[in-house]
């Protein structure tokens, strides 16, 4: 009886699959690996992201410094090569256009992008970005697969080119790109990474802090243990 | 030098007496189990929550238009904020594990029957106040969970007749979910709720020492005295159980880091996707979940049909646990000494406490909901039929005197 009842307990704490899939439009998502130790993937995310996103969509809670320090690079160098929306390396990644214009181009105003990862996931990004497909009937010419009649319109298409569905309903090349299909696939996969990051930059210091806190609790174990032992030894 | 001094001190304030009574000379049932650990692991999570709480206060805004924003300034801003703010968050959810676990060990060794009533009723006040006080808070990020949750339970006032929308009208202060609620809600938060919180854990210790811990075979330790007036199967709170409760805390603390620093989101159990949207009130998210720790009483509440009818039944789920020691006719205390049909209410109990913790968190679709329903019959039937299955129960004989196993 105490084993069934504290099985089920373990039970409950073990209960750890998704509670609510996201809304995906019942496509399969493309799960994507997350490195936040892989700088140079990070600076490459970081550079599409402020060429291709930041005139649109803000990142407003996330600052140039803090990007650069947890990136690899100077102020300088971040002034020089990300900085094109602000002038001050402590500024967020705000952009200029007003909230009411963006709402009458593109009928919705472009969400903040700061903390997008962790309300969409990223297996969602990851596909996001990769299916965006002609459609004659939008405006912008474009659809996607998981985000249906979406406002935005396929902003990489330079690098992608365009993507239609063939007969047997999957997406296939329609127009080149200047990329490979596996060029822009790890181009996805750095912007990605990036939108990871700025998600949560301090996952950094929660993984490095991490583990010397589990060793600190583990010495701790080592000592209070015996401890415990010691006093209870005539305890019968 | 120190013993003038607390000469001085005790002269003017039963420091001395405070200490022996509650913990140098509290006897303690020399046989307590892994189960025990979490009397004194939710007062711990209290204290980190008040403390964390404190600290976000701070940097926190209150203000709808500024709350969401000062939330990400604190996980990115400010010094060590994020680990204020996962500390505190990962705090809730921890605080409903140590306190779920707290009250199961209380249904199975009968710790809520005759002499301890109070501190059973106190302790369920407690969980009430909880209750209020993670809903309250859970609103302050203003993501659209917070936003949500809060629009769909503040409506179940309006199921009331007569004086519900009014009802909840008030309570919001304004039509919908707004600047208003957040403010109160922060205020509720920070002080009104702790403060009965802390108000109820005094009361709750100080019945349990006044009538003495139970223990896993549900003996009366006080029964068995010896010439001094020491029970004979206790041992001074201090320093048996405070070593002890040292090892409990570490060991939680390992556990509760592991999720802390590598999986704070838990996958979306303690913090939701969702809430990492800023509140919107005119785009209704498509599926509205109460975080994990209350979605047992949210899938009863679904599981009838009719709202007021629903919201009747998930109060009188919460209800029925304040009347259990009046519900339980059995003499015997401890699942050791239980005959079976306690035992498998008890089994059936559980499971359907967690499959109606499951099935809250899920779309409501038609087999969930009648999924749903036979679990809440379960649930009900437990306390319903309690005084007629304890009553004609086949229990085993108690010891005279705990046993350590």
């Amino acid at each position: 009886m105490r084993t069934l009842i504290s099985a089920l307990f373990i039970g409950l704490m073990s209960i750890t699959s998704s509670q609510i899939m996201a809304a995906s439009g019942g496509v399969h998502l493309d799960p994507v690996e997350i490195d936040l130790s892989d700088k140079a993937s990070l600076q490459r995310g970081a550079k599409t992201f402020v060429n291709y996103c930041l005139s649109c969509h803000q990142a407003s809670f996330m600052r140039y410094n803090r990007m650069g320090k947890d990136l690899g690079l100077t102020d300088a160098q971040v002034k020089e090569n990300l900085m094109f929306a602000s002038d001050k390396v402590g500024d967020t990644m705000t952009v200029a256009m007003r909230a009411e214009d963006a709402k009458k181009w593109f009928g919705v105003t472009p969400p903040d992008l700061s903390v997008i990862s962790r309300a969409r996931g990223t297996a969602w990004l990851n596909t996001y970005l990769r299916t965006f497909y002609l459609d004659d009937a939008k405006t912008t010419g474009t659809n996607n697969s998981v985000f249906k009649d979406v406002g935005m319109p396929h902003v990489l298409w330079q690098q992608q080119g365009y993507l239609s569905h063939n007969e047997a309903g999957h997406l296939e090349q329609a127009t080149d790109g200047e990329l490979s299909s596996y060029d822009y696939n790890v181009m996805v996969t750095d912007l990605v990474n990036f939108l990871a990051y700025i998600g949560e930059p301090s996952k950094i210091q929660r993984l490095e802090l991490g583990k010397w806190v589990l060793l600190y609790l583990f010495l701790l174990f080592l000592v209070v243990y015996p401890m415990k032992k010691a006093f209870w030894k005539d305890i019968h | 030098m120190f013993a003038s001094l607390m000469g001085w001190v005790d002269a003017r304030f039963p420091a001395t007496k405070m200490w022996e009574e509650h913990l140098s000379k509290y006897y303690a049932p020399k046989n307590f189990n892994f189960w025990y650990f979490f009397g004194s692991l939710a007062m711990l999570v209290l204290v980190l929550q008040i403390v964390t709480g404190i600290f976000l206060t701070m940097n926190y805004k209150p203000d709808a238009a500024l709350a969401f924003a000062s939330v990400e300034y604190i996980m990115r801003d400010v010094e060590w904020g994020w680990l204020i703010r996962y500390l505190h968050s990962t705090g809730a959810s921890a605080f409903f594990i140590v306190i779920y676990l707290h009250m199961f060990r209380g249904l199975i060794y009968g710790s809520y029957k005759q002499p301890r009533e109070l501190v059973w009723l106190f302790g369920m006040f407690l969980y009430m106040a909880l209750m209020a006080e993670a809903f309250l808070g859970y609103l302050l990020p203003w993501g659209q969970m917070s936003f949500w949750g809060a629009q769909v339970i503040i409506s179940l006032f309006g199921a009331l007749p007569i004086i519900g929308e009014d009802l909840a009208l008030w309570i919001r202060g304004d039509f919908v979910v707004a600047d208003a609620t957040l403010n109160r809600f922060f205020a509720f938060h920070v002080i009104a709720v702790p403060l009965v919180i802390l108000g109820l854990v005094v009361a709750h210790i100080i019945a349990l020492h006044e009538v003495g811990s139970n223990n896993p075979d549900g003996v009366e330790i006080k029964k068995n005295k010896d010439k001094n007036g020491i029970p004979v199967d206790g041992i001074p709170f201090h320093p048996y159980y405070s070593v002890k409760d040292i090892v409990g805390v570490v060991v939680f603390l390992f556990i509760f880091s592991l999720i802390l620093f590598y999986a704070p989101e838990f996958d979306g159990w303690f913090l939701e996707k969702d809430n990492f949207v800023p509140a919107d009130p005119l785009k209704t998210p498509e599926h509205i979940v109460p975080l994990w720790y209350f979605t047992p009483f949210y899938a009863i509440l679904r599981a009838v049909p009719d709202k007021l009818m629903g919201v009747m039944a998930m109060g009188g789920a919460q209800g029925l646990l304040f009347l259990l020691p009046w519900l339980d006719r059995s003499p015997v205390k401890s699942i050791r000494y239980r005959g079976p049909y306690f035992r498998w209410a008890l089994t059936l109990f559980i499971i359907s406490f967690l499959a109606l913790g499951y099935l809250g968190t899920q779309p409501a679709t038609a087999l969930y909901t009648n999924m749903a329903r036979v679990f809440s019959i379960i649930y009900f039937a437990f306390f319903i039929l309690m005084p007629w299955y304890t009553s004609i129960d086949k229990d085993k004989a108690v010891p005279e005197r705990v046993t350590m196993k």
